[in-house]
């Protein structure tokens, strides 16, 4: 396998900067390298040719994001947080409002929108609730559109659900097609899906309740912190933010705008503007 | 001369292990030296839902307290990290962890493959790689690159391990310095510390 410096990631960052206004710039080296090399095999490109096809191919760039964006995740991934939005956030925010709005930021395939449709269902209140669901890739929010996942994977979510001590069981929401588990329309009813980039995307709503979970760890910690900066201007005051279980904003400036209400899951609570 | 032939310019030790690894880990934790200078940084196979238990089981019988570390942690001399459930750990330029959640590199999250690479990337010649007992080839290929970096590889004696696919995978692709048991691993350990005193 070929392995790339630094100054090569550079190269490519800026062209894609330069050309088609994506910063990754800021992203986590690591797995920002490993995403690159992985591209480069899949492709078998080496740097100059990727940098060849970034330039004189702007279709490219629609491939290159979606192979370079992680699209790896589970339905009701942490089952003891699913159970602590269901027991005490989502209460939190009903005891204000009965109608509120939540962003999925970063959805990827959809799974984390399709459980809290489940989530929100199953709690008698989905019609009240508006969702947005965002991503930097728009293949990838077509498939989240479709909400269609292979069977072999709902063996791990089929386990999540129980964890979760969900009142159903996940198979009453999906039917089986063409060896696929496709999700009912019906739990998307209230969703749009948008492309939104974190990075270069401007603040569009504001929100009682918005999941980045395993997103900004993919950033390096100035990019955090302008995101969170961002989430903090999405967020209405008292309104939580999701993070991943092993994420932490305690670095970020805008920490002190936020109190941690469940550090187990990694929930936050705007408490200043 | 001492017996390894050590010197005080390391900055880290990072442990690979998978099954039949939990016992020597426990040893090597129960006897390392008090105050050890270095981080220890360990990437463990481990059930990738079960978030809670195995951190504290190494705890328990270790000299010091070992953490799950957040993304972006600083690593601390004298700290002892696992890898946390179903998450890649990396290790950044600036000295500081990174999780992800990309695909799984050896049908394994965390992978040692990742751990040990970006610490072979990270401290090159100054990074000490062990490998202990496993089923699988996750790993090898980190070592390789601990190796190629200038960095000293051990792996637990095959006879010794439980499965031995692991170490023996690691064997068949680099340079391994030494091929040590489990106590003689505690030695190395003692001796190391010795060259910071």
């Amino acid at each position: 396998m070929q392995d790339i410096d630094i100054a090569d990631l550079k190269r490519i960052t800026e062209v894609i900067f330069q050309k088609y206004r994506y910063d990754f710039r800021n992203y986590a080296m690591s797995s920002f390298k490993r995403r690159v090399l992985r591209i480069l095999e899949l492709k078998k490109l080496n740097v100059d040719g990727l940098i060849k096809k970034l330039t004189d191919n702007p279709g490219f760039i629609y491939e290159f994001l979606d192979e370079l964006t992680v699209n790896v995740t589970e339905m009701f991934r942490d089952p003891g947080f699913w159970r602590i939005l269901r027991e005490e956030i989502i209460p939190g925010i009903m005891l204000n409002h009965k109608q509120f709005k939540i962003w999925h930021a970063g959805c990827s395939s959809g799974e984390e929108v399709v459980s809290m449709a489940i989530l929100l269902k199953e709690m008698g209140i989905h019609q009240d609730v508006t969702i947005i669901a965002s991503d930097l890739d728009t293949n990838i929010i077509e498939r989240a559109k479709a909400a269609t996942y292979s069977l072999k994977s709902m063996e791990l979510n089929e386990k999540n659900y129980i964890r979760f001590q969900g009142t159903k069981s996940l198979k009453d929401y999906y039917k089986e097609e063409n060896g696929n588990a496709a999700f009912d329309k019906n739990l998307l009813m209230n969703v749009s899906f948008r492309k939104h980039d974190l990075v270069m995307g401007e603040v569009f709503n504001k929100f009682d309740l918005i999941l980045c979970r395993n997103v900004m760890i993919y950033f390096n910690q100035t990019l955090q912190n302008e995101v969170l900066k961002k989430f903090h201007e999405s967020l209405f005051r008292y309104g939580y933010l999701a993070i991943g279980s092993k994420e932490s904003l305690i670095w970020c400036d805008y920490a002190s705008r936020f109190i941690v209400v469940n550090n187990e899951e990694k929930v936050y609570k705007k408490i200043k503007d | 001369m001492n017996k390894f032939n050590l010197d005080n310019s390391y900055k880290a030790v990072v442990i690979g292990g998978s099954a039949g690894s939990f016992q020597g880990m426990i040893k090597i934790l129960s006897q390392l030296p008090k105050n050890f200078p270095l981080p220890i940084i360990m990437a463990l196979h481990r059930l990738k839902h079960v978030r809670h238990g195995f951190v504290e089981a190494l705890s328990l019988k270790s000299v010091s307290p070992v953490t799950e570390p957040y993304d972006k942690e600083s690593i601390k001399k004298g700290g002892i990290y696992l890898a946390p459930a179903n998450y890649h750990m990396s290790v950044e330029l600036g000295n500081y962890f990174a999780m992800s959640t990309e695909e799984m590199v050896n049908n394994s999250r965390p992978a040692i493959d990742i751990t040990l690479g970006t610490c072979a990337y990270v401290y090159k010649d100054k990074l000490i790689g062990i490998l202990l007992s496993g089923a699988n080839k996750d790993g090898a290929l980190g070592m390789k690159h601990i190796s190629e970096r200038g960095g000293l590889t051990i792996v637990q004696e095959p006879s010794e391990c439980m499965i031995d696919t692991m170490p023996k995978a690691a064997l068949a692709v680099t340079k391994i310095d030494h091929v040590l048991k489990v106590d003689q691993i505690v030695e190395f350990f003692k001796e190391l510390d010795k060259q910071y005193k």
